[in-house]
């Protein structure tokens, strides 16, 4: 293979261990493509070239040695919540212009420690808050997939050289690009983008309400956001504390086990970290589900939803009931209620986290008549619309006389949708099966969704579940829709059941097959 | 329940952002949107539901009462747009 970026993490690992190829090799590859593709699809905010070529000269001296770690020489790309030492860490907000701070986030200094190489910061909606990647102060980043319209092209009769074929007509279906630029979903857009459109091998990504899978499914790239506790969360730019996960999107399952055996890990600087060793994900690959039971929720069917999702739906139950799943109808009656407790509970946790937003301590200051004019000034110059949104809501449902009546009441709702996914477990589900998205990605600067922030928060409606309830949920790629558009799966586990989510997702995988986009850019 | 432009102008303060008057009237509309689709949650019983404080059954985590960090006044400062001799600065608050 001549393009080094067109490997997997595992296929990549191997050949750098074999010494057939470079890290620097590489790495430079990845820049290459990096330079050609970032002015198109925007997926990078900050690309570290010289501290990616200095990693990679390092990781070349160690498995020159032999003394590689797991993910030696292996370049990725990192979201811009993470706090990266000396590097652009702005969480793509205006508030954070300028900052580079003096730490590293525990995550990313997992990954370095096991030999990953840094290629850049990656877009991302401001603070994570957006479901399209459209709400970064760097722009939206586009979709390396496009509509397209299968057509049926009549093939000439050729003759090719000696011996060659000889083709006799006949015809052949093609698919043409529609030109209409696409979301990568959100908030991880530039992860998805970046995975997807070969711009690095992988790449980590936060969670909070779907900020993971949605842009995986988006994009046919794998994504998963595992157990609450189960990734540190230090060093994460915070938005909602009790729902923020780290988590890898990756091409294929076996290199999203690979990326988060390393990400995870007990931390004691996070005291929400749970004091569990971290398992090796790569070892459930392969292992046959036969006998697994396998929930389906009926609440996950809702109105206006596609049908090519449902069919996507009924296509996954299939082939998990050929390799020898038991399928087993289930009821979470409190599902829909997790959408808007998630956005009293988000907001309000959101307007406490982003208080440290000053215009003291770090990013932009606006200057103001007063200390208190200068704080209004410079949080209104630096927080974008959805953020303020946010914000304004969280605070207010904090607020004297409405504490009650909203947060208190989304509190004791998330309860009972942590109950509702408990029983179902006691009942012996193994993992839960539904569609990661209620549709396939959508243009840029949709109008409707412009229009009414409730109908981009929808996007979330099958993934924000499972944050509300702390559980693992993987993002697999099921097929394309009549557009040619990637659909996704989602996978429901156990807590700290991430072994089963790979499991299965496999299944899946092998089933589905993995899909690139046509490459346009 | 809903807000009007006075709420929200109150919200602002509290949440230390200024608005204009063409800011607030947009907010108060998308407010109430988010408001509206939120109400929902009281058609839910949730008598004699506990409201959740920790989302993973876990203790608490407490570290030593010890040092273990520190000695880094130019670290903190590091990232702040107006700095002498490791101290923040902010305007005149005093008179």
């Amino acid at each position: 293979m001549s393009d080094l970026t067109q490997l997997t993490i595992s296929q990549a690992r191997a050949r750098l261990r074999g010494k057939e190829i470079t890290a620097t090799e590489i790495t430079e590859a990845y820049l290459a493509a990096i330079d050609r593709a970032n002015p198109v699809l925007n997926a990078y905010v900050a690309v570290t070239g010289d501290k990616a070529r200095d990693m990679a000269k390092a990781s070349d001296a160690r498995l020159v040695k032999g003394e590689g770690g797991s993910l030696e020489g292996i370049p990725l790309g990192i979201k811009d919540l993470f706090g990266t030492e000396g590097v652009h860490t702005q969480a793509c907000s205006h508030v954070l212009d300028g900052f580079k701070p003096r730490y590293e986030s525990t995550v990313t200094a997992n990954l370095w420690a096991d030999g990953a190489i840094m290629l850049g910061k990656l877009n991302m909606d401001e603070f994570a808050m957006g479901s399209s990647n459209e709400t970064s102060y760097y722009g939206p980043v586009i979709n390396p997939w496009r509509r397209s319209r299968l057509d049926t092209v009549v093939m000439p009769t050729t003759h090719q050289g000696d011996g060659g074929f000889v083709s006799a007509g006949g015809t052949k279906t093609a698919r043409t690009l529609d030109n209409a630029q696409l979301v990568p979903g959100g908030s991880s857009g530039g992860s998805a983008t970046a995975v997807s459109a070969f711009l690095c091998a992988g790449a980590t990504a936060t969670d909070t309400g779907g900020s993971i899978r949605q842009p995986a499914a988006f994009t046919g790239t794998v994504g998963i956001k595992p157990t609450y506790g189960r990734c540190s969360r230090w060093g994460i730019v915070a938005f909602a504390s009790s729902l923020d996960q780290a988590g890898p999107i990756a091409r294929d399952v076996r290199d999203a086990a690979i990326l988060l055996k390393s990400m995870a890990s007990v931390d004691a600087k996070d005291t929400t970290s749970v004091d569990r060793p971290v398992p090796d994900y790569e070892a459930a690959i392969g292992k046959p589900i036969k006998g697994m039971k396998v929930g389906i929720p009926k609440e996950y069917r809702v109105d206006g939803m596609p049908e090519e999702i449902e069919a996507l739906w009924q296509k996954g139950i299939a082939w998990l009931k050929d390799a020898g799943a038991e399928i087993v109808d289930i009821s979470l009656p409190h599902t829909k209620y997790a959408l808007p407790a998630y956005y009293i509970v988000a907001p309000a946790e959101a307007s406490s986290n982003l208080a440290r937003y000053d215009g003291v301590r770090y990013g932009l200051r606006v200057p103001g008549k007063d200390i208190v004019d200068m704080y209004e000034k410079t949080r209104a110059a630096g927080f974008g619309r959805e953020v303020k949104r946010r914000i304004m809501i969280g605070t207010y449902v904090l607020s004297a006389g409405y504490y009650d009546a909203y947060y208190l009441q989304a509190q004791k709702v998330r309860n009972l949708i942590k109950r509702d996914f408990e029983n179902v477990f006691a009942a012996g589900v193994d993992v839960i099966l539904t569609a990661a998205t209620p549709s396939a990605a959508f243009g840029i600067a949709d109008e409707d969704m412009a229009a009414d922030p409730v109908k981009m928060y929808l996007n979330d409606i099958f993934t924000v579940t499972v944050n509300m309830a702390g559980l693992p949920g993987i993002a697999v790629p099921a097929g394309l829709d009549a557009k040619g558009l990637p659909l996704g799966l989602q996978l429901i586990g156990r807590p700290f059941d991430e072994e089963t989510l790979f499991q299965t997702a496999a299944v899946i995988e092998q089933a589905a097959g993995t899909f690139q986009p046509q490459k346009w850019w | 329940m809903s807000v009007d432009l006075q709420t929200v102008k109150r919200v602002a303060r509290l949440a230390r952002i200024a608005v204009s008057e063409e800011d607030a009237e947009r907010m108060t509309g998308e407010l109430n949107a988010i408001l509206g689709f939120v109400e929902q949650l009281n058609e839910v019983d949730v008598s004699g539901v506990e409201p959740m404080t920790s989302v993973t059954p876990m203790e608490m985590k407490k570290r030593q009462d010890v040092v273990t960090d520190g000695n880094k006044a130019a670290d903190i400062v590091a990232n702040a747009p107006a700095t002498e001799e490791n101290f923040f600065l902010v305007p005149k608050v005093v008179e």
